[in-house]
Parts: structure tokens; C-alpha cells; sequence
């Protein structure tokens, strides 16, 4: 039982596991508020806004393609939401399903240019930033938008309704639950995994490769629409570039999680744990007090350590 | 009992032959240029506008302006280049941008001996950061977009520890040359870029070292197959990458006379190297381009905001434009897709 257990945890997700006790242990070596409760279920809610935009960029990366309009589909999701919430003064529910819309609406377009168009991902989702990026300073003129987050998006960002669990986490939760049943439990995610090995098999095996891209695609795009609402919610409201610090780290989340970036490869637990690693690392890097220059370096130096230690390729190339 | 003809015939047949391969041969370096002309009719074109409906028109100044902000990003862009030809990319080139003027505003200052040996520093330290990168993707074989995303974390703490505030004191005398027209308005950074391309692209890529690069992007087995050093190929990609993104650092610590770790510049540099990259005809997969194309294709970009403000546009509406023009310059490629015989070629 023991083996078979140890045997379903591979190699990545046991040294990222690793990673975040031994951050533990030090962290609890220099102040005991480390290893608190509160302190760690206040960890948990921050990782939960990174850990749903990793769950998107994880598909993508899976198929091995990579989507760098995350940054500004966050923004648009936070400015989308926090203006249907003003617009639709009854209904303001409305504003995280607007959010979603508006995001999937982007990964859409993304998934388009990369399946049918054959566009590499790398320019295309770049293009589609900018784009993201052009309509929400049109829209905005360049200002924060002034419109405050709605209650139910305040809520599900920072609320504790149940047990006393932040609600970002059970989101997260709901999120992951879903791709974890998508990925290993359907046919679309079984051929998510097989596009990342080899796509032309897939081709030739008659599945439709576009259809998976382009879904694929338009769930990293919903799910950092998604994403962008609940920060709104957290910090009330949406402001440029918003997004900006969340694409490096998802991408860093999910590669230290044992996701191959080339695609094909790579288990959700695996990100999860990627998720919670940067952001035990942020934190505490920004509680010892350590100046910003050292937090930098040092993040880079992690990251860089774990890869060395367990993400390195085969020796024979290719 | 010698007939003359055959001879005569085979001679005909060589010269033939001789006309045919050579129209080949230049059938062949014109569809290999393709990308690079496109590149540059389209700066051309841009670039003529602009002047055209520049209130000062013509002038060595507005000459001058364009080239020095088209060469930082043509410089960046360059680096990008011969990662990208090993079908690698480089993540971390505006940060080693950001780390190397950080360090340019500190030591490019005093007489000529200090100031040549604060140029020496940076461009060395390019060299350095470059040669970390290429470490870790040859030696840690790790991959080059998750390892020069955390090396592009390290420079940046670097650049912020050199730099805490903006600021610095550069030789002026340097800077000012550096940002300034030859006699006969030429811009020096022109020259520079020339020169660059001259002294530095066109031997390296016509090099062992440089054909390996073409050679890895293209197929890195058969390259491993043929003997071909893809180990030293690469390093020497990421050692140039960051060679070139020092001499953008350098050019500008000369043009703002001051150092700033930017992290919203670094990120910007790099998102638009990859975009002039492609632009200027390189494809991302490797293998084909080269670094003249990503000149033209950063000079390209840099235009399109260039544009925007002589014709009045408000400049809220830029962004949304540069986008817009990316996607369609890049989906201009998809044409190909049109002449595909079996559908089985799209998948790779």
C-alpha cells in the first residue's frame, strides 16, 4: 500500500514537497509565526489566485504550448468584472461570469491562432497580450477604473465561509477537482497529454487536434479571466497591470511542479505543489526583511537549484 | 576518331548546368532573404511615411532620434536572434540590458582610461551572464525558457543591488559621441549597428560555431548525427546573447547618461525582442534567419509608435495598434497554409 502510494509520487513532486518543508523548518527556525495556522492558511489564499492561473497555463504547457497573454486577461478579467458589477447594479452576480466570458472570449481567439492559423503560440498569445493590454487602456483611458469590486466577489476572494477555509482556497479547490477529472478521467485529456508527445499521431488517429488546442486554450483563458476577478476582489478593486506578476511565476509553478515545458508530461499535483512553493518562497523572502535585490537573486537561485536537482533533460539531447 | 563534339556538347551542358544552379542558387538565398526584405521594404515604407509627415521633415535630428531608439531594441533583438536559430530563446536579455546599464552608470565615467575600462566591464559582464545561461542550458540541460526566466530573476536582484535608485555619472564626452551623428548626419549608432553586423554577425555566422547554431535549430539530431559541435553551438548562442545585450546596455546608459533597474523595461525588451525576432523573418522553431532581419524588424516596430504620433493618433489607442500589427505581420505567414498538399505537414 505504503509503495504503491510512493510509487504514484514522482520524482518532482517528491523534492518540490521537500522544498516546502525544508522551507518550513527554516522559516519556523526564525520566528514560530511561520508555521502557524494563520499564517498558513493566509498562504494558502494568496497561492490560491496563482494556483488557478498555474491550472490554466499547465493545460496549455501540456500541450506544448505556452500562452503569454496571461497578464493582461487577468487585468481584463479584473476590469471586466468590477465594470459589469457597475453596469448591472441588480444583477452584479453577474460580474465573475462576465470575467470568465471575457477571458474565455480571449482564449479563445488564442487557441484560434495557434490551431488553425499554425501561428507558434510564443508570438501569437504575445500579440493577443498586447491586444488585451490595448482595449483595457482604451477602455480605462489609462486609469485605474473607479468602480469598487462587488460584494459576492469580495467574498469569494477574502471571505471565510466554511470551516473557517478562505474561499479562494475552495475555488482553487473546485478548479483543480475539475482538471484533475478532465485530464485523467476523459478523452480530451488523455489526447492533451498526447498532442504534447506527438501530434501527428494524433492527427492520424483521427482525433480532431485543433478542437483540443483551441479548448485547451480557451480554459487558461476563462480560468486568468476568473483569476483577474477574484484579485479584484481581494484588493477591491482593478488596476493596469495587475496581472504583470502572476505569468513567471505560473510558468515557474508549473515546471517546478514536474511539467515538462515542452509538453506531454506532467501531473496536476505536481503544480500544486509548484504553487505553493513560489509562494511560501515570495512571502518569506518579503517577511525576513531581506532587501529587494537579495529576493530577487534569490528566488532566481532557487528556482534554479530545484531545476538542477530534478528537472534536467536527458543526457543524449534531442 | 576524337570527335570534338562530345566535349563541346558537355561544355554547353556544364555552362547550362552552371546558369541553372546558379539560378537556383539565387532562387534559393532570395527565399532564404524573404523575411529580412519583407522586413525592410515594410521599415521603408513606414519609415518614409514618417518622415514625410514629420513637421521637421528630413533633418539629421529626426534621423538621429529614430535610429538611436531603433537601435536599442535592434541591439536586444540581435541577442535574441541566435538563441532562437538553436531553437532555444533567451528570457533573460532585457534583464542582462537592465544588469549591464545599471553597471555602465556606475563605472563609464572619468578619463578615457576609466571610461574604456567601464565599456570593458560591461561588455564582459554580458559576456558573463551569457556565459551562466548557456551553462545551464548545456551543462545543467535544463530548459532554456524556465533557465533564463530564473537567470533573468538573478540579474535583475543584481541590477537592483548596483542600482538601488536611478541615477549615475557617465563620461559625457562618450555618451555624447555614442548618441551623436558623424559629420554628414549619419547616426553613430547607425555605424555602430553596422559594424556589428559587419565585424561580428557575418563572420560568426559564416564560423564553424555559427553554422553549428543553423545546424542544431534545424535538426538537432542529424546535427548530432553529422559531428556537428552542438554543445559548443549553443554555449556560444547564449555567450553572444549576452554579449549584444550589454552593447544595448551600454548604448543605453549613453543615451539616458543614467542607470535604472527597470523590471517593467527589462520585461518589455524582452517581449519585444521576440516579437522584432519574428518580425524580421527568424522562425521561432530555429534553424532559419538571422540577426540582419531582427534589425529591420525591431526598427519595424519601434515605427509603428513613431507613426501613431505624427499622425495624431491618441496615444492611448497604441498599444491596441502595435497589437493589432503583430498579429496580422505574423498571420501573414499562415498564407503558407493555403499551398499545404497533405494536411499531415501542419502537425509537427
Amino acid at each position: 500500500m505504503a509503495t504503491t502510494f510512493l510509487k504514484r509520487l514522482d520524482r518532482p513532486v517528491l523534492a518540490a514537497g521537500g522544498a516546502i518543508v525544508l522551507l518550513l523548518v527554516a522559516g519556523g527556525l526564525y520566528s514560530s509565526s511561520f508555521v502557524s495556522p494563520a499564517y498558513l492558511l493566509q498562504q494558502l489564499q494568496v497561492a490560491a489566485f496563482l494556483g488557478v492561473v498555474a491550472t490554466g497555463l499547465m493545460l496549455v504547457i501540456l500541450l506544448g504550448h505556452i500562452d503569454l497573454s496571461v497578464p493582461w486577461v487577468i487585468t481584463m478579467g479584473g476590469m471586466m468584472s468590477v465594470a459589469a458589477g457597475g453596469w448591472t447594479r441588480p444583477f452584479s452576480w453577474l460580474a465573475i461570469p462576465f470575467a470568465v466570458l471575457c477571458g474565455l472570449g480571449m482564449g479563445l481567439f488564442n487557441g484560434f491562432g495557434v490551431a488553425y492559423l499554425r501561428i507558434p503560440s510564443m508570438i501569437f498569445t504575445l500579440g493577443v497580450n498586447a491586444i488585451a493590454q490595448g482595449l483595457m487602456i482604451v477602455h480605462t483611458s489609462g486609469f485605474a477604473p473607479q468602480d469598487h469590486a462587488t460584494a459576492t466577489m469580495q467574498l469569494l476572494a477574502v471571505g471565510r465561509s466554511i470551516f473557517g477555509i478562505p474561499n479562494a482556497v475552495w475555488v482553487w479547490a473546485a478548479v483543480g477537482v475539475l482538471t484533475v477529472v478532465l485530464l485523467n478521467r476523459t478523452a480530451f485529456g488523455r489526447r492533451v497529454y498526447a498532442i504534447g508527445n506527438n501530434e501527428r499521431a494524433v492527427f492520424l488517429s483521427r482525433a480532431n487536434c485543433n478542437l483540443v488546442v483551441v479548448g485547451c486554450f480557451a480554459a487558461a483563458g476563462a480560468l486568468s479571466g476568473l483569476a483577474g476577478a477574484l484579485l479584484a476582489g481581494y484588493s477591491t478593486k482593478a488596476y493596469q497591470a495587475m496581472g504583470d506578476p502572476y505569468l513567471l511565476p505560473a510558468i515557474a509553478a508549473v515546471v517546478l511542479g514536474g511539467t515538462n515545458i515542452l509538453g506531454g508530461r506532467g501531473r496536476y499535483l505536481g503544480t500544486v505543489i509548484g504553487v505553493v512553493v513560489i509562494t511560501l518562497l515570495q512571502s518569506m523572502l518579503s517577511i525576513v526583511q531581506m532587501p529587494e535585490a537579495g529576493r530577487q537573486v534569490t528566488y532566481g537561485l532557487v528556482i534554479v537549484g530545484m531545476l538542477l536537482t530534478y528537472g534536467r533533460g536527458d543526457r543524449n539531447g534531442g | 576518331m576524337i570527335d570534338p563534339l562530345p566535349s563541346l556538347r558537355s561544355r554547353a551542358g556544364g555552362l547550362r548546368r552552371g546558369w541553372s544552379s546558379f539560378r537556383r542558387d539565387l532562387r534559393h538565398r532570395l527565399s532564404s532573404a524573404r523575411g529580412p526584405l519583407v522586413a525592410l521594404g515594410l521599415y521603408v515604407i513606414m519609415f518614409a511615411i514618417f518622415v514625410g509627415e514629420h513637421p521637421a521633415g528630413f533633418s539629421s535630428n529626426v534621423v538621429n532620434t529614430a535610429a538611436n531608439k531603433g537601435a536599442l531594441l535592434a541591439l536586444v533583438a540581435m541577442a535574441q536572434t541566435i538563441p532562437v536559430l538553436t531553437s532555444g530563446l533567451d528570457l533573460s536579455v532585457g534583464m542582462v540590458f537592465v544588469l549591464t546599464n545599471c553597471l555602465g552608470s556606475r563605472l563609464v565615467a572619468g578619463g578615457i582610461l576609466g571610461t574604456g575600462l567601464g565599456v570593458a566591464a560591461v561588455l564582459g559582464l554580458g559576456l558573463l551572464c551569457g556565459a551562466l545561461n548557456g551553462a545551464l542550458v548545456v551543462r545543467g540541460r535544463l530548459q532554456p525558457i524556465i533557465a533564463t526566466l530564473a537567470t533573468g530573476s538573478i540579474y535583475y536582484g543584481c541590477a537592483l543591488w548596483l542600482r538601488p535608485a536611478p541615477g549615475g555619472v557617465i563620461n559625457d564626452d562618450f555618451a555624447e559621441f555614442m548618441t551623436g551623428s558623424l559629420p554628414g548626419g549619419i547616426p553613430v549608432t547607425a555605424v555602430l549597428l553596422l559594424g556589428i553586423v559587419l565585424l561580428g554577425w557575418l563572420p560568426y555566422r559564416s564560423s564553424v560555431i555559427g553554422r553549428a547554431a543553423y545546424a542544431v535549430g534545424s535538426s538537432e539530431q542529424a546535427a548530432f548525427m553529422s559531428g556537428v559541435p552542438i554543445a559548443r553551438a549553443k554555449f556560444f548562442a547564449y555567450v553572444l546573447a549576452g554579449f549584444f545585450a550589454a552593447i544595448a546596455g551600454l548604448l543605453l546608459t549613453c543615451l539616458t547618461e543614467s542607470g535604472e533597474a527597470n523590471a517593467v523595461l527589462g520585461g518589455s525588451y524582452t517581449l519585444s525582442s521576440i516579437a522584432a525576432v519574428v518580425v524580421g523573418g527568424t522562425s521561432l522553431f530555429g534553424g532559419t534567419g538571422g540577426a540582419v532581419g531582427s534589425i529591420f524588424g525591431a526598427f519595424v516596430l519601434r515605427t509603428i509608435g513613431d507613426l501613431l504620433f505624427v499622425f495624431n493618433l491618441d496615444p492611448l489607442w497604441q498599444p491596441l495598434f502595435l497589437g493589432v500589427v503583430l498579429l496580422v505581420s505574423v498571420g501573414v505567414g499562415s498564407l503558407r497554409l493555403l499551398r499545404i498538399k497533405s494536411r499531415l505537414e501542419l502537425f509537427r
